[in-house]
């Protein structure tokens, strides 16, 4: 398909605003101005809306299928989510209103959404305070690294370490170092943190311990009560990483189990869309020690029942958004948990979960299980003996369903790892199962076969190294 | 329940198939003292409740009022095919395009906004966008701090104080010095940048970071001064205005070796912060350095063209902690909103949409300076925002006019001890000469009762 480069047709106009009286050369000197008109696509307002309508279906989706993406959690997103974000006393809202004097006044309705949608993460973690400023996942874990180092500098204690199991996302270890820390990888054994392993890495210079809960693997991690009176004894932090919050809500709270930190992924859990890689959200909670951290500004309730912004945190971290997040992002998701309440959310987890062990089950004699046990919300597999995961993942394409996650957790060999969530139907679980079987007897009658797949996809394998190595990169690179 | 499609007979079924008896015992794992103790979030509700509950707070936030308000962040008028075409279900609950066969239209459309961000800034390589125009400033610190292997920033005062606090927090863990440079008056002072970069041999700094047209709406060239910073061994980082880059001078043009930019301007509401997207490009010879999804074109096995990310060894998910950035997501809606919004507007549309606020910005100056006492902060060139000294504190005319549903722009004292009487005025192609004459009006009257109470004049 044509690049709207390629489709470019010098003078014609779209969406063109009426002609400016001055231009800029009446108004600021020749040596301030740029030398030539920058090289952006000309096109009528027809050409764009069948461009990007074509674009659109080169794309695969949740509105249009079933995305059974481990880790992703790709669950049907509620079109009434989009009516409300575009309501214009949100969408109109300029965030420096609210740093007016006295302008608290005329915000309120915002202010209200981001109070209550703390209380309510409070509630449904089990946390004491939230911070809603935090962009996306990693920028949550990155929040809760800074969270950790300002709660030992303030202590006074002398730690550089952060434990990370080898079954976490690459995210928490990389968040780990931006931070300023030290990172050291633990193992896991089946695929579960054994406290013995914790206690050989444990010493007073380990600051915390990252958690995936439950882990990447789809496994609860059941020996969590040894391993926080372990970090407990040498004041190390638990901080937990919601990516897999859609197995547990209402199951249990990780302010009880412990846990001194965690993010959630709002994009993830709570419905809101992925957008093709973002924007998303990843608010913060933390337990009462570590409340006085929490970025500024912070949004408090007055004496009369009105809401205001608080920036007297001394101990704060500072700002970690321009603003109070990506306030879009949180208001759909506080309408999300409006819609579905406790019984929703709580249904929610367990037909995530009910779902993982259905597909589990139905796919026990068709792919190899490394943990043949309950699951939680997703499940790995391994691709069958002489049967390259990559290929079967392929193969799905082109059966109308998205492909697993592949090739992570890295610990599990040919690894598939599978998250239906809980708005798909048990049709469609089956008809995903069916899928598989016959790509799998298709693989092992004849595994070349399998290994050119997918052949009906808008393109077909796309050569990475050739991208890598000839790095076209623009239209200008080519 | 909403949005869970199973009959009671499908759920009993499936139970039966996986060998327990109640949903809850799927969580057998979780021991009963790990049970929450209470769970007390709301009854749920039906989507007419939930809708008219928002609905009714959208209504208490007052966003019908004449707003010159801009700090960085600015209100444009965005065609309403931008909403239709990145509405598309396929494009916004797609994921992450790591199945490239399925997400051919992500990918290419992550293609053409790199594209037209390198053409718009003149540079030659962007990445698929991050969190925003702070995020963006410091990956940009990052990867100078990287390539010189030093550990100085030097940046101006007049860059965006929200994106410098940014700065401050993120680096607070990493051994770093931030060296802030006073601004003179609003504008940015190039001499004392140059003297904090140092002379001679042996430099330590990583890179000088300013922007254009900084924090005060004042338009430099920092061509000299980019020139000086590669004399020293260290890089030239500039945050732009992408509206206003039409017209202006370009990063490329003056010798940056990084240029970010917040994209809110580009097709994002304001919706209270966020989200919007940072823009992030470079020079060629700092790609491998760059954070973030990168989308390079490449060829299927049947010699049909297609695009990838590409790059991934920069990443976390394969370097882990070894990784360029920690950062995981883009912006991918926000830059498809973008990429649709330049499309549709084009190189003249863009320009038009610059001209006309800085047509407006002039009026608006002309208009408020001739009311007494009222005079620009400085002499010096500028876009569509204007910085303004008045004969009161900022602070109370800005609330006094926002009652009047005039926000005649951000009190600067703000986040600028000394400038307590300074107000930042913005105008876009939004702004008629009627809501000027109107805020002329107000600000005038305002003035009047300032100084007959014995105010400041």
């Amino acid at each position: 398909m044509n690049t709207l480069f390629a489709d470019s047709r010098p003078g014609r106009t779209g969406a063109l605003p009426r002609r400016p009286e001055l231009r800029a050369a009446d108004m600021l000197p020749p040596s301030l101005l740029r030398k030539d008109r920058p090289r952006l696509p000309e096109l009528s307002e027809l050409d764009v809306v069948r461009h990007f309508t074509r674009l659109s279906q080169r794309n695969y989706s949740v509105d249009a299928n079933c995305y059974p993406l481990g880790s992703c959690t790709m669950k049907y997103n509620p079109k009434f989510m989009e009516y409300v974000a575009s309501l214009p006393g949100f969408t109109a809202l300029h965030p420096l209103m609210a740093q007016l004097r006295g302008a608290g006044h005329y915000t309120q309705g915002a202010l209200q959404i981001l109070w209550e949608m703390e209380r309510l993460l409070c509630e449904i973690t089990g946390m004491a305070a939230f911070t809603l400023q935090p962009m996306a996942g990693a920028h949550g874990e990155f929040t809760g690294a800074m969270l950790i180092a300002a709660y030992h500098r303030d202590r006074g204690n002398k730690k550089n370490k952060i434990l990370i199991p080898d079954s976490a996302h690459g995210t928490n270890p990389a968040s780990a170092t931006l931070a300023g820390f030290e990172v050291v990888n633990i193992p896991s054994r089946d695929g579960i943190l054994d406290p013995d392993d914790l206690e050989a890495a444990l010493d007073d210079t380990v600051a915390a311990l990252m958690m995936t809960c439950p882990n990447t693997l789809g496994l609860f991690e059941n020996r969590l009560p040894a391993l926080v009176e372990k970090l407990r004894r040498v004041d190390a932090l638990l901080y937990y990483d919601g990516a897999n919050m859609n197995a547990i809500l209402g199951k249990m709270r990780v302010g009880d189990a412990g846990f001194d930190v965690v993010h959630l992924n709002l994009h993830k859990t709570f419905g809101t869309p992925h957008g093709g890689g973002g924007p998303g959200a990843g608010p913060v909670g933390v337990s009462a020690r570590l409340e006085p951290f929490l970025p500024v500004s912070r949004v408090a309730r007055q004496q009369d029942g009105s809401f205001c912004l608080d920036y007297d945190h001394p101990k704060s971290i500072g700002y970690i958004a321009p603003f109070y997040g990506n306030f879009a992002v949180v208001l759909k998701a506080y309408a999300y948990i409006l819609r579905l309440g406790r019984e929703g959310l709580r249904r929610a987890s367990e037909y995530a979960v009910l779902n993982a062990n259905y597909l589990r089950k139905r796919l026990e004699t068709i792919l190899d299980m490394p943990c043949q046990r309950l699951c939680m919300h997703e499940f790995v597999a391994s691709a069958p003996q002489g049967l390259r995961a990559l290929d079967i993942a392929k193969a799905m394409l082109d059966g109308q369903v998205h492909a697993p996650t592949v090739y992570f957790p890295l610990i599990v060999p040919e690894c598939l790892m599978f998250e239906p969530t809980e708005t798909e139907s048990k049709q469609t679980l089956d008809a995903l199962a069916e899928l598989l079987d016959e790509i799998v007897r298709r693989g092992q009658a004849s595994p070349d076969d399998l290994a050119h797949a997918p052949y009906h996809t808008p393109v077909r394998r796309l050569d990475e190294t050739l991208a890598a190595r000839s790095m076209v990169l623009t239209e200008d690179m080519a | 329940m909403p949005y869970i499609p199973h009959t009671e007979e499908e759920t009993r079924a499936m139970l039966d198939c996986v060998g327990v008896r109640t949903l809850d015992d799927l969580f057998a794992d979780i021991a009963p003292s790990m049970r929450p103790q209470h769970f007390d979030v709301p009854k749920g509700q039906s989507e007419m409740e939930v809708c008219a509950r928002l609905e009714a707070l959208a209504a208490r936030n007052h966003t019908n009022v004449v707003s010159f308000l801009g700090a960085g962040f600015y209100d444009h008028h965005i065609p309403r095919a931008v909403d239709a075409l990145t509405g598309r279900g396929e494009f916004f609950t797609a994921y992450t395009p790591y199945q490239p066969e399925v997400s051919q239209g992500t990918l290419q459309a992550i293609f053409e906004f790199q594209t037209a961000i390198c053409r718009l800034l003149d540079m030659e390589c962007a990445n698929a966008s991050v969190y925003d125009g702070g995020s963006a400033l410091f990956e940009a610190g990052m990867m100078a701090i990287r390539v010189t292997k030093r550990r100085r920033l030097v940046v101006d005062e007049a860059v965006n104080p929200i994106w410098r606090t940014m700065l401050a927090s993120y680096t607070r863990n990493l051994q770093l010095e931030l060296v802030t440079v006073p601004h003179r008056n609003g504008v940015s002072d190039q001499a004392a940048l140059k003297a904090a970069l140092g002379s001679g041999a042996g430099g330590e700094c990583a890179a000088v970071i300013v922007q254009n047209p900084n924090f005060f709406g004042v338009i430099d060239d920092y061509t000299d001064l980019f020139a000086h910073a590669r004399g020293q061994g260290a890089l030239g980082i500039i945050s732009v205005y992408p509206v206003m880059q039409s017209v202006l001078k370009t990063p490329g043009d003056m010798g940056a070796d990084i240029a970010v930019a917040d994209g809110q301007a580009l097709g994002m509401p304001l919706s209270f912060g966020g989200p919007y997207l940072g823009l992030m490009t470079c020079t060629k010879a700092l790609i491998r350095q760059m954070p973030g999804r990168i989308v390079g074109r490449t060829s299927d096995v049947d010699g049909r063209p297609g695009y990838v990310l590409t790059l991934q060894a920069r990443e976390q998910h394969i370097r882990r902690a070894k990784a360029t950035s920690n950062i995981c997501s883009n912006q991918a809606l926000c830059a498809l909103r973008s990429l649709v919004h330049l499309s549709l507007l084009g190189p003249e549309g863009l320009t038009r949409s610059a001209e006309l606020g800085m047509n407006s910005a002039r009026y608006a100056a002309e208009r408020l300076c001739a009311l007494p006492g009222v005079s620009t902060l400085n002499d010096a060139p500028f876009g569509n925002e204007v910085a303004l000294k008045l004969p009161v504190d900022a602070y109370g005319l800005a609330d006094a006019l926002t009652r009047q549903g005039y926000v005649p722009g951000f009190p600067v004292g703000r986040y600028y001890s000394g400038m307590d009487n300074v107000l930042l005025v913005a105008c876009t192609e939004k702004h008629s000469r009627e809501h000027i004459g109107m805020l002329a009006e107000l600000m005038g009257a305002a003035l009047r009762a300032q100084t007959t109470k014995g105010g400041l004049l």
